[in-house]
């Protein structure tokens, strides 16, 4: 049995147990951006995931929407220290994604329609802890909220959980992303409180 | 200009904290698209997680600031040069 992630399908705790060192709840959902929101039309959107061999895999809209859908429901923190707790998404796991991808690599580069990137070990998007995710709450994710598709890594700060996802570079290396190259935790685990450069 | 952004005079009150002048007054050079003109001027994205100045020719992120317990961090890559006018 494997190590079930906060805040997913385990036995709901009680809020103060799920909230984070240093974090409040919210009820609504805050946007924040560090830029224009991309408009990507849906045939022209992709996916891909890039290997540190140099091979690339793609999925068109239609052909990420016919991947097997998954509806998890995660707590999120945000590293401006807002909490929302089961917050409900559809979307397409990363075990999924790349389960046809050999890779021997150890670190992921998240890149994003509009430029934004981020970094993580590429062994948090596997094992049920990461989706992409096209629907919120039962709807059409809005722009706004990186729709058409974006990121869903729930254990890490939210910054991680990448809007307008375009695709994943597979490195040997870590390459630290768009807020770790500006006084970002490399990590962000909100248990630890990882925040900033050194927490 | 739209709700999503404000405008580059955000800026002056984190980099007044860094920097002896009002860099907002300052001329700068994009690095992307060579546009120049007045920090202030900028498209600035934030103030969360951290400001994002992006120039208001291209789109591209010009400086961006973050302000942490204890410490700031300034990131001007984006920048080919300030002119800041001095006193003789």
């Amino acid at each position: 049995m494997g190590i079930i992630s906060r805040g997913f399908q385990g036995r709901r705790r009680d809020a103060g147990d799920r909230l984070p060192p240093g974090q409040y709840l919210v009820d609504d959902f805050p946007v924040l951006s560090a830029g224009p929101t991309p408009r990507v039309p849906l045939d022209r959107w992709e996916f891909a995931v890039d290997t540190e061999a140099g091979q690339t895999h793609r999925w068109s809209w239609a052909e990420f929407l016919a991947l097997p859908q998954e509806t998890p429901t995660v707590d999120i923190h945000c590293v401006t220290k807002w909490t929302k707790l089961d917050t409900t998404w559809q979307g397409v796991s990363l075990d999924v994604l790349l389960e046809d991808v050999e890779t021997a690599a150890d670190y992921a580069l998240i890149y994003s329609y509009g430029g934004y990137t981020t970094n993580l070990p590429l062994e948090d998007l596997l094992d049920g802890q990461a989706w992409i995710a096209h629907r919120f709450d039962g709807e059409e994710l809005e722009p706004r909220h990186g729709g058409p598709a974006r990121l869903i890594v729930p254990h890490l700060y939210f910054w991680k959980s990448a809007k307008w996802v375009r695709g994943i570079r597979l490195l040997n290396e870590d390459y630290p992303g768009f807020w770790e190259t500006a006084g970002y935790n490399n990590y962000g685990d909100p248990w630890r409180e990882q925040r900033y450069e050194g927490d | 200009m739209t709700a999503e952004h404000l405008d580059g005079n955000a800026l002056a009150g984190p980099l007044g904290e860094i920097f002896a002048v009002d860099v907002t007054s300052a001329t700068g050079r994009c690095a992307h698209c060579g546009l120049t003109g007045p920090v202030a001027s900028l498209l600035v994205y934030g103030p969360d997680p951290g400001l994002v100045g992006r120039c208001p020719g291209c789109e591209e992120v010009v400086l961006r600031v973050v302000r942490g317990p204890g410490a700031a961090w300034l990131d001007l890559r984006g920048t080919v040069s300030l002119r800041v006018n001095l006193p003789d």
